[in-house]
């Protein structure tokens, strides 16, 4: 089991650095070209989501990301330190979503869902006291099928 | 890679049009960059925009919520934003997110600047 695991302060302009990390990784370690796409999106969104959260809470932390490669899947793991359901009281906890619309970026943290969820088969998204985890997914293509199509 | 803006205005079947041409990478770091773009452009007064993403390499939620929100602000003013794209990786997240139904899409700058409600 290999993994590779990155840790970046909650700015947005390292979300990019956790993307190419990530495509980088899955690539290596059999993940379709067809669907690195689709992981850097995943990655991407998760990442984009837990930057919001850290920020809104006030959360000076670091987001984790755990790229773990097993037998037959390729796991992606993003895990904030934004305090959920059981921590309310807690500064920082996550809050409830507005329920009026400011203007544009209102509804993003949903729609980045969405995306992971519409992209992703495999998805587990989890939000605990001591923070939220989205965990995606993808098969890989073993290496000795890979030799038998080639040959 | 970083965004890239540039804006242009091109004579249209129903009018003038205000051509953005968006090249990079848009996401939660570059986004708002193309939000103060768009907002610009509806201040001064343009309100039928074609947004050109052909140069576009990666595009996110956070894009997409630009873009709703341009697409707010013009229809505010009863304008239009239209969209330019034909690569197959940027029309899916707006497939996956119902987009496609919001956004009217064109295959090229020209049917776009000339299309009329």
């Amino acid at each position: 089991m290999a993994t590779v695991e990155l840790r970046f302060s909650a700015q947005p302009e390292h979300v990019r650095t956790a993307r190419l990390v990530a495509a980088a990784v899955a690539r290596r370690a059999g993940v379709d070209e067809a669907v690195l796409d689709e992981v850097r999106l995943a990655v991407g969104e998760a990442c984009s989501r837990a930057v919001g959260l850290h920020r809104l809470g006030g959360v000076t932390t670091p987001i984790r990301v755990v790229l773990t490669e097993e037998e037959k899947t390729f796991s992606i793991e993003v895990g904030d330190e934004v305090p959920g359901p059981g921590a309310a009281g807690v500064p920082g906890a996550r809050a409830e979503a507005p329920a009026e619309e400011s203007d544009e970026g209102d509804g993003e943290d949903e729609m980045g869902l969405a995306v992971i969820r519409g992209l992703v088969d495999d998805v587990e998204v989890t939000a605990g006291k001591d923070g939220g985890t989205i965990r995606m997914s993808w098969p890989i293509t073993p290496a000795d099928a890979e030799a038998d199509i080639l040959s | 890679m970083d965004l890239s803006l540039s804006t242009r205005t091109v004579p249209g079947a129903g009018g003038d049009r205000t051509v953005v041409e968006v090249g990079g990478e848009i996401d939660v770091y570059t986004a708002p960059k193309l939000r103060e773009q768009l907002v610009e452009l509806v201040n001064d007064g343009s309100y039928h925009l074609v947004v050109d993403m052909e140069g576009v390499d990666f595009l996110d939620s956070t894009g997409l919520g630009v873009l709703v929100g341009g697409l707010k602000r013009v229809r505010a003013h009863e304008g239009s934003l239209r969209l330019v794209c034909n690569q197959e990786r940027i029309l899916k997240i707006f497939r996956i997110t119902g987009l496609t139904k919001v956004f009217p899409i064109h295959t090229s700058v020209d049917e776009a600047v000339n299309a009329v409600d």
